[in-house]
């Protein structure tokens, strides 16, 4: 696709917004186009998972090793973090530094509370002798949830990042930029966190 | 969504409203499913298709609410490569289960 194209596409469309259409809305825009390959990735691993999820090869099933009521409070904790990192967006469009990074923190907290409920979650199978060596369901099941919870880990670096560049640069365009980027990838893995709690955790209660 | 919504790089970002509506269909949408589960008063089949509503459900609230997608944003491109990944995503995970069943079947005979 020539740019040229796409530059006389705009200038039809709307001339006021030229100006401003510019290289952070590509940046989005780019950051985008990678969450919808995230999004084929994780079609993979719940189709390997749907396709092992009855191997279990001797091993437990999944409604005799999940935790339930555990399983309910680490999505709490999700999706209360995406809501506060919206919360953190409005402030940003407020431009109010200081709100932003008091949501990204509380947001921080709650993520990584996620994730060290995952990782004891992970610690407590492995104990049990219920590693990813032992099943079929057991390899999907690591590697669907891992996959995920590797996602949340570098998001949460990225947050931390994100809390500095805001106190050291103020908002600035740049820093908008990636705070939008940022949004979209935690509410993107708030996303595919749902299909896991459905998929794996729901589905795997039921039978 | 009223055009004081739309940044300068095109996406819709949101009211406290609609962030507060989201988050609390959101939960509604986790806490009603994962009861059905547990309480298990629900025959079987009934509660797989009613699991997998809620879920798509879900899916739509969080898509609208959070991600804020919409047909308008950057003149539409966001949403036509959502809508080609949501194919590729259907192609895939339907077609490799629809092939690993029948293999599944015919390694039994």
């Amino acid at each position: 696709m020539s740019s040229v194209a796409v530059d006389t596409q705009q200038h039809q469309s709307d001339h006021d917004h030229d100006h401003e259409h510019d290289e952070s809305s590509s940046t989005v825009f780019g950051f985008w186009i990678y969450i919808m390959s995230d999004c084929i990735l994780f079609a993979t691993l719940f189709a390997t998972y749907a396709v092992l999820s009855s191997n279990t090869f001797g091993g437990p099933a999944g409604h005799e090793i999940f935790s339930m009521p555990f399983v309910l409070v680490e999505t709490f904790l999700l999706l209360t973090s995406s809501f506060t990192y919206g919360l953190a967006m409005l402030a940003m469009h407020k431009d109010k530094s200081k709100q932003v990074v008091s949501w990204l923190v509380v947001t921080f907290i709650l993520g990584f509370g996620f994730i060290g409920m995952e990782l004891y979650e992970f610690h407590e199978l492995i104990t049990e002798g219920h590693s990813w060596q032992t099943s079929g369901f057991l390899s999907a099941f690591f590697g669907l949830v891992a996959t995920h919870g590797l996602h949340v880990s570098l998001g949460l670096i990225w947050m931390v990042v994100m809390m500095y560049s805001v106190l050291r640069y103020g908002l600035t365009k740049q820093v908008k930029t990636r705070l939008t980027c940022l949004s979209l990838f935690w509410h993107f893995l708030d996303i595919v966190w749902i299909c896991v709690f459905t998929v794996v955790y729901l589905m795997g209660a039921i039978t | 969504m009223s055009k004081s919504n739309v940044t300068s790089s095109g996406a819709d970002h949101g009211t406290l409203k609609s962030y507060i509506i989201g988050f609390m269909l959101s939960i509604l949408l986790t806490v009603i499913p994962y009861y059905l589960v547990v309480e298990k008063s629900v025959p079987t089949v009934t509660l797989i298709l009613l699991v997998v509503a809620f879920g798509l459900v879900q899916l739509l609230v969080q898509l609208v609410f959070f991600l804020h997608l919409n047909t308008k944003s950057e003149k539409g491109w966001n949403f036509q490569s959502f809508v080609f990944t949501a194919l590729v995503v259907v192609i895939l995970l339907a077609g490799s289960l629809w092939i690993m069943y029948n293999l599944r079947i015919n390694m039994m005979h």
